[in-house]
């Protein structure tokens, strides 16, 4: 039988091994990586794990002393479930730094965990406004709300596209892209002719796409999540809207690097602002993308991929300020204000938000060796997150 | 105007497609088979890899990947759901949502979990004009295709002796087979049937619902809508159903797209409350 006792050492010897372990694996700090790994956003997921693992295998495993190891775990899309594996691997894994979260509201769930257990976490991939102010230990490396719809915003008036009606997905993302486009295309003397937004889970976009056609505009702008961004595309072309005289203006989730030869022609022409392109002209980019496609059998990173390679990147740099240390708030502290040179070019960590600045890019989608690419044409320098400065 | 009746009939024939399969398995054989998508989702898998790895022609791939998701249905009719036709109906939920998230998982596992997409040919893709009214190409082949199926279906059921067998084994299983019926065979042609129709529609779906291991549990709901508006007695009623919901939800997102995903629900409930047992039914069972 059983006894109180017996399970009291029994817990007795757990919990002192729990309290050895740091002590004999002094020189390990391990990250969780929480993504979506299967589900919907499986996609999102794994070019994100690639991106991280594609860092280290440039930068090897150790930094100041520490060797680095990765917990990857899979929350499948589901915020209740990001909560409870950010939870256990911080108190059972004794994870130092949180990296990943697809999606908006997995990365708004796990804002009380961090503020309770003071463990910094680098989003890489959810991008709404919203997210940053929930957590002091946030930082983000992938874009900051409608960050890459300004510059196209300011591009369309500059050329001639005065008229436009916007498109987006009917969700936080969708709402924040549109504000922010909307906000800046009034500034400059456009005309919004009107809104659409569209059902997140929209199989046809005909009835959209036909009203957009109907109302004449000059342009529309689109943002819509990249997997049924690449669907959208097709029917916007076989809708006739480009002969139409309507010009196709977006972010660049709609021309994603990864998905963007299973478009094929129809993609071409497609103006996007963005803020990384895998045919980006850099050595940094270089060394990136040839490691991304020895590494995953010729997958081409996408804009998810290079914020896992910047998440990594942070916490290495991070650690080496510290001199190893992993004390939550110090981390957030070094890692505010630090500027770096990423594959998509130079960008920065706003020292009040915690959020990322970084150039946008005007792209064109060109052929380029028999491939399709966003072929970039002019940078707008240093955007931050509109929604965030206007409060 | 007339383009979004058009791209409403468009879209109703292509639900229908996908879901009269299921209109005869619930209907006519009684089974409650929620796993319908999954064989939808097999026959767009097998265009998508015979185009984009091995070039066929889409015009092939069509009867292809009917012939392949009919021969998923018999093997697993066969092997699994035969054993199932005398189970209550909860049983038979939980068999085929089980086979549903399997297939869900098998494919983001094989196939990864990214929209699939495929190119027409050229024929089929833009837009023309006819009588001033724009309509697209392959909208157009789609209507025609689906709507010659519909016809031959009806035809199948009403005039072949194939037709009558099944539905005296579908209304007295044992006297059926007293008559020298070979009700397990007709019941196994008939699903495979079924299933392969769902291929063809997920085949031609590809292009315009799109296709990602998740379509299964994406358009279930609208199977279920088509058949339970249209009753599954017969084959016109859901066709019915599923031309009027086609062309509810693309007008309904046209001109309030405010609250243009909610029409198709809407449109449900009032259905169901005029007609509970569908639009012909014969009256309650």
């Amino acid at each position: 039988m059983i006894t109180r006792r017996t399970l009291m050492t029994v817990a007795g010897f757990a919990f002192s091994a729990v309290v050895a372990l740091p002590a004999t694996a002094q020189e390990v700090v391990k990250i969780g990586l929480v993504l979506p790994m299967t589900g919907p956003f499986a996609s999102t997921g794994r070019q994100v794990e690639a991106g991280v693992k594609a860092y280290i295998a440039l930068n090897g495993e150790s930094v100041a002393g520490k060797k680095i190891e990765v917990v990857l775990r899979d929350d499948a899309g589901v915020a209740d479930q990001t909560r409870r594996i950010a939870q256990e691997l911080v108190v059972n894994d004794g994870v130092k730094l949180l990296m990943g979260f697809g999606l908006t509201p997995l990365a708004m769930s796990v804002a009380p965990v961090l503020n309770q257990a003071k463990v910094p976490a680098i989003i890489t991939s959810a991008t709404t406004s919203a997210i940053m102010p929930q957590s002091q230990y946030f930082v983000r490396t992938s874009m900051a709300g409608p960050q890459s719809a300004v510059p196209v915003a300011t591009w369309a008036v500059q050329n001639n596209l005065k008229r436009v009606v916007t498109l987006v997905s009917d969700y936080g993302p969708g709402i924040d892209i549109e504000k922010g486009f909307t906000n800046q295309f009034k500034k400059d003397g456009g005309t919004i002719v009107e809104a659409v937004r569209v059902p997140l889970a929209n199989p046809d976009f005909a009835p959209f796409l036909q009203r957009v056609r109907d109302s004449k505009p000059d342009a529309v702008f689109v943002f819509v999540p990249s997997g049924v961004g690449s669907l959208f595309m097709k029917q916007f072309v076989e809708r006739g809207l480009a002969e139409a005289g309507i010009k196709l203006i977006g972010t660049g989730d709609i021309t994603d690097d990864d998905l963007l030869n299973g478009i094929g022609p129809a993609a071409k022409g497609v103006i996007t602002g963005h803020f990384y392109s895998a045919l980006h002209d850099s050595p940094e980019n270089k060394a990136f993308v040839e490691q991304m496609k020895k590494a995953n059998k010729g997958m081409r990173p996408n804009f998810m991929s290079v914020g896992g390679y910047d998440a990594m990147h942070l916490a290495y740099e991070s650690l080496k300020k510290t001199n190893g240390a992993t004390d939550g708030a110090k981390l957030v502290d070094v890692m505010k204000g630090m500027s770096w040179t990423s594959p998509r070019g130079p960008i920065t960590i706003d020292p009040d938000t915690r959020d990322i600045v970084q150039d946008i890019y005007m792209r064109e989608v060109k052929e380029v060796n028999g491939e399709l690419y966003n072929v970039e044409f002019a940078t707008y320098p240093k955007i931050k997150d509109p929604n965030a400065a206007a409060k | 105007m007339l383009t979004i009746l058009f791209d409403g009939v468009a879209y109703g024939m292509l639900l229908f497609i996908l879901a009269c399969g299921l209109t005869v398995t619930l209907g006519l054989m009684n089974f409650i088979n929620l796993a319908h998508g999954a064989f939808a989702m097999a026959g767009g898998y097998v265009t998508v890899v015979m185009m984009n790895r091995y070039g066929i022609s889409f015009y092939w791939c069509l009867p292809a990947a009917f012939i392949a998701s009919a021969l998923i249905g018999l093997v697993l009719e066969r092997t699994l759901y035969q054993w199932l036709y005398q189970v209550s109906h909860l049983d038979q939920v939980l068999f085929s949502i089980g086979i549903v998230f399997m297939a869900v998982a098998a494919t983001d596992y094989f196939m990864g979990g990214q929209q699939q997409l495929i190119n027409l040919p050229p024929e089929l893709s833009g837009r023309m004009d006819v009588f001033g009214v724009g309509v697209g190409r392959y909208r157009l082949f789609t209507i025609v295709v689906c709507a010659a199926l519909a016809l031959a279906l009806q035809l199948i059921l009403s005039k072949t002796r194939f037709g009558s067998r099944l539905r005296a084994a579908v209304d007295d299983r044992r006297v059926a087979m007293g008559l020298g019926i070979n009700v397990p065979l007709v019941f196994a042609l008939t699903f495979a049937f079924g299933s392969g129709l769902a291929g063809l529609g997920g085949a031609m779906g590809a292009e315009i619902l799109g296709l990602d291991p998740n379509f299964p549990l994406k358009f279930m709901i609208y199977f279920l809508i088509v058949v339970s508006v249209g009753g599954t007695s017969t084959v016109s009623g859901p066709f019915l159903a599923a031309m009027l919901l086609g062309i509810a939800d693309v007008a309904g997102k046209y001109y309030v797209p405010a609250i243009g995903p909610f029409v198709i629900y809407a449109l449900m409930i009032v259905m169901l409350i005029v007609r509970p047992n569908g639009l012909f039914s014969r009256g309650s069972r």
